[in-house]
C-alpha cells in the first residue's frame, strides 16, 4: 500500500507541463483522489509523476457566453459552493467526502474515468466538451467521444485536460440528480443525471445514466408534448436502459443494474419535471 | 520547477504545528508516513492507505485532506496542523473534551482524522443540522461508537460557541 518509485516533477506552468508530458510516459497528479489510490495500490507504475497543482491561474471559474469552463485546478469543494452548473450542485454532494472534495478536482475526475463517477455523467448529460492541449495546440472533445470505456478516453499520453466546458442550458430549464450506493460518497450501482424544460408539458428534455455501462450514455428522447409526469419518466427511463450494455460484477448483476437505472433514471427526470433547481 | 528523481532522498522541510521540521523523503514518501515516521508525530494514524477510511486526516492550509493520497513533497510550503497540536493550554480543547464526555470515541484510532474534519466543518458551519454532521462524519470509518456520541457531541460544540460560553 505504498507507491512504487517514480520521478517527481512540479511545473509551475502549463507550457513546462506539456513538455514534461512531451517527454515520455508520465501521469498528471492534480487532487490525487483517484491516481493516489491507483499508485498506492500499485495499479498505476508511472515513470514520471507531473504534479500540476502549483499551474498558476487554472483555478478561476469562468462564465464565458453561454458556457461555463472550469480549468484543471478547480476542487470539487470550490464547485459545490459556485452554483454556476446547477446540475453540479446536485452531483458533487455525492463524490466522495467533504474530506476528498477539498482536494478532488473536476478534470482529475474526468480524466480517471470510473464509470460510475458522478462529474463524468454530467459533462455527459449536458453534452460538455473536454480541453485537452499539447505542445501541438489545443482541440474540444465533446463527452460523448471523449469517454472510451472502463478508465478509459480520448486523451493522448501528451495531453493534459486543460479544461472542463460546461453548456449553459436556456432559463427555465430544472435539473435532478438520483444516486444509488452501497455507502454514502462510495461508488454508485447506479446513478442518473438530468434536464428539462417544462412549460405545461414537457418541451426538451435529456438525461445520462452513469454505473450502468462502462461509460456514461447521453439520451435525449423527443418528448415534446408529453406530460412532466411519473409515467412518462419511466417509460424514458426503460426505454433508454433497454438501450444500455449493463455491466455485472460482485455488488450488482446486470439485471439488477439496469432495474437500478430505470429506477434512479425515473426519480431524476421527475425531480427536473419538478422543478427542484432552475 | 521542483524535481526529485526516482532514486533520489531529499531532505524535506515542512511547516507543521507552526514549526519548521526536516526529514529525509523520497518522491514516493507518502505525507502520513513523513509525519510519522519522519518528524515523530504519530498521531496521524494509517488506516486503509487508499483514501477510505480517513483516520490520516489532518488540516492543510485550514482544509481536513487525506495524508495518505498526498505526497510529502506536495505539502512543501502549506501549512499543516496535526493532533498534536489540537490541544490548548496544555488539556483538551473544546471538541476534545466533548467528544470524552459524550462517548465519541472507545478506540480511539479514527479520533485524530475525525477531529480534523470536525475543525473545518465547524469553522463553516456554526450552526449545523444533524444530517450535515452526518454527512461529514461518512468520510470517516469508525468501527466502534456508531457515530451517536460524535454527531451529539459536535452540536453541542457548535452550540456552545454559538452561545459563547
Amino acid at each position: 500500500m505504498k507507491p512504487p518509485r517514480f520521478a517527481y516533477a512540479r511545473p509551475e506552468t502549463v507550457e513546462e507541463a506539456l513538455s514534461l508530458l512531451a517527454d515520455g510516459e508520465a501521469s498528471v497528479l492534480a487532487g490525487g483522489m483517484s491516481l493516489g489510490p491507483m499508485l498506492n495500490m500499485r495499479l498505476a507504475w508511472p515513470e514520471l509523476v507531473v504534479d500540476i497543482n502549483r499551474l498558476s491561474g487554472c483555478d478561476v471559474i469562468a462564465v464565458e457566453g453561454d458556457t461555463v469552463r472550469t480549468p484543471c485546478l478547480v476542487r470539487q469543494a470550490v464547485m459545490l459552493r459556485n452554483g454556476n452548473v446547477p446540475l453540479l450542485s446536485l452531483a458533487l454532494p455525492h463524490v466522495g467526502h467533504m474530506q476528498t472534495r477539498n482536494r478532488g478536482t473536476l478534470c482529475g475526475s474526468v480524466a480517471h474515468a470510473d464509470p460510475s463517477a458522478e462529474v463524468p455523467l454530467c459533462l455527459t448529460a449536458l453534452d460538455g466538451e473536454v480541453e485537452l492541449t499539447s505542445q501541438c495546440g489545443t482541440q474540444k472533445v465533446a463527452a460523448a467521444v471523449f469517454f472510451d470505456g472502463l478508465l478509459t478516453t480520448a486523451r493522448e499520453p501528451d495531453e493534459m485536460i486543460t479544461a472542463l466546458i460546461w453548456p449553459k442550458l436556456p432559463p427555465g430549464t430544472s435539473y435532478g440528480f438520483a444516486e444509488i450506493a452501497q455507502r454514502r460518497g462510495d461508488f454508485a450501482l447506479a446513478a442518473a443525471a438530468a434536464w428539462a424544460c417544462v412549460d405545461g408539458a414537457i418541451a426538451r428534455v435529456g438525461f445520462a445514466l452513469g454505473g450502468i455501462e462502462d461509460r456514461p450514455r447521453a439520451f435525449t428522447p423527443d418528448a415534446s408534448g408529453l406530460p412532466a409526469s411519473e409515467a412518462t419518466a419511466r417509460e424514458l427511463a426503460e426505454t433508454a436502459v433497454g438501450e444500455l450494455d449493463a455491466m455485472s460484477d460482485r455488488q450488482a448483476d446486470a439485471a439488477f443494474r439496469r432495474h437500478l437505472g430505470v429506477e434512479m433514471a425515473t426519480r431524476a427526470l421527475c425531480d427536473a419535471f419538478a422543478g427542484a433547481v432552475s | 520547477m521542483r524535481r526529485i528523481g526516482a532514486e533520489e532522498r531529499i531532505t524535506l522541510t515542512l511547516n507543521v504545528n507552526g514549526r519548521r521540521r526536516a526529514g529525509m523523503a523520497m518522491s514516493r514518501t507518502l505525507l502520513s508516513d513523513f509525519l510519522r515516521h519522519e518528524v515523530g508525530l504519530p498521531g496521524t494514524h494509517v488506516g486503509c492507505e487508499h483514501g477510505v477510511c480517513g483516520a490520516c486526516t489532518i488540516l492543510i492550509d485550514g482544509r481536513a485532506e487525506r495524508t495518505c493520497l498526498t505526497l510529502a513533497v506536495q505539502a512543501e510550503g502549506c501549512e499543516l496542523v496535526t493532533i498534536e497540536d489540537h490541544a490548548e493550554d496544555g488539556g483538551l480543547n473544546d471538541l476534545q473534551q466533548a467528544f470524552s464526555e459524550n462517548g465519541a470515541l472507545q478506540c480511539g484510532y479514527c479520533t485524530p482524522g475525525i477531529l480534523a474534519s470536525c475543525v473545518q466543518f465547524l469553522a463553516e458551519n456554526s450552526d449545523p443540522g444533524e444530517a450535515a454532521v452526518r454527512d461529514m462524519l461518512s468520510g470517516h470509518i469508525c468501527r466502534c461508537t456508531g457515530y451517536v456520541g460524535m454527531v451529539r457531541a459536535v452540536l453541542e460544540v457548535a452550540a456552545k460557541r454559538r452561545s459563547g460560553k
